[in-house]
């Protein structure tokens, strides 16, 4: 249960970015911005290309490209899953709230080990992540592919023991 | 007709948005009651989430069908991508610093 202090360092270039990659990216990114902005003044337009091109570079130090393709896949699947997220975001929303307006604090601080080893590093992300976002669990710490979750009460750690989200999300990668 | 589903548009836009500031009083309220780091961070979450959803949501049905809504959309989307980032800096950096939750530990699953 001891927390590893994991690497911080970029690992090594997997997929290298190919110049296809690199140009489709900036596109989006131009014309994302083009439409955003909505003002066409030089130095408006100079401080875009600027922030394209920077947004650009720490992408690909970011080792971006060598998800983007698993990311592309899996964007079909998003707006279901947000979805059900959504919906559990709400219920877990009302619970926690009746706990902070109860007369009496009632709670059970629990933490539990999640196993998200069958994820990839994005799905293993989007885990900690969604764990993070519904209130009540709070993903603490992530090394190699468990996750150490810290649960407001102890009938949340018990439904994160039954890997339902895990497999959601496994679904959404596959 | 349209007039009517506009009505009911505004007053469910009213609905989210005053239900978003709620969640914003009790996350605060959360954050005063809770005991110890760890569970503040809970009630935290409370107006990180729930709060940025329905306040977004009212945003965007007040905007109605166009850019600004679009844009709405977007901040909303770009909040809740990197607001469990922030609180899981939060959270790591307090756990590997030696701050140890006061918490039970739920063993392996019961088959």
């Amino acid at each position: 249960m001891q927390p590893r202090r994991s690497q911080c360092l970029p690992s090594p270039q997997r997929g290298a970015a190919t110049p296809a990659n690199l140009f489709i990216f900036l596109v989006v990114l131009v014309l994302a911005w083009l439409l955003w902005s909505g003002i066409y003044k030089p130095v408006v337009l100079g401080l875009g290309v600027f922030s394209c091109l920077l947004t650009l570079f720490l992408a690909r130090r970011m080792v971006f490209f060598a998800q983007s393709s698993e990311l592309l896949s899996m964007i079909r699947r998003l707006p279901g899953y947000w979805l059900l997220l959504v919906k559990d975001i709400i219920v877990s929303s009302w619970n926690v709230t009746k706990i902070v307006l109860a007369p009496k604090l009632v709670i059970q601080p629990t933490m539990v080990d999640t196993d998200g080893a069958k994820l990839g590093e994005m799905g293993q992300t989007i885990l900690g992540n969604s764990i993070t976002l519904s209130p009540g669990t709070v993903t603490l710490d992530i090394d190699d592919g468990r996750l150490l979750v810290h649960c407001l009460l102890k009938k949340d750690a018990m439904a994160l023991k039954q890997d339902d989200i895990v497999d959601r999300i496994k679904a959404l990668e596959s | 007709m349209i007039e009517w589903l506009l009505i009911v548009v505004d007053i469910v836009s009213w609905i989210l948005l005053i239900i978003g500031s709620i969640c914003v009083l009790i996350g605060g309220i959360g954050v005063l009651r809770m005991p110890d780091f760890y569970s503040r961070i809970h009630a935290a979450s409370l107006t990180d989430t729930m709060a940025t959803l329905a306040l977004f949501s009212g945003m965007i049905l007040q905007a109605g069908f166009s850019l600004a809504a679009a844009k709405l959309f977007a901040i909303m989307l770009f909040l809740l991508l990197t607001g469990p980032t922030a609180t899981y800096a939060l959270a790591n950096s307090a756990l590997l610093s030696g701050h140890k939750p006061k918490a039970a530990v739920l063993e392996k699953k019961v088959e």
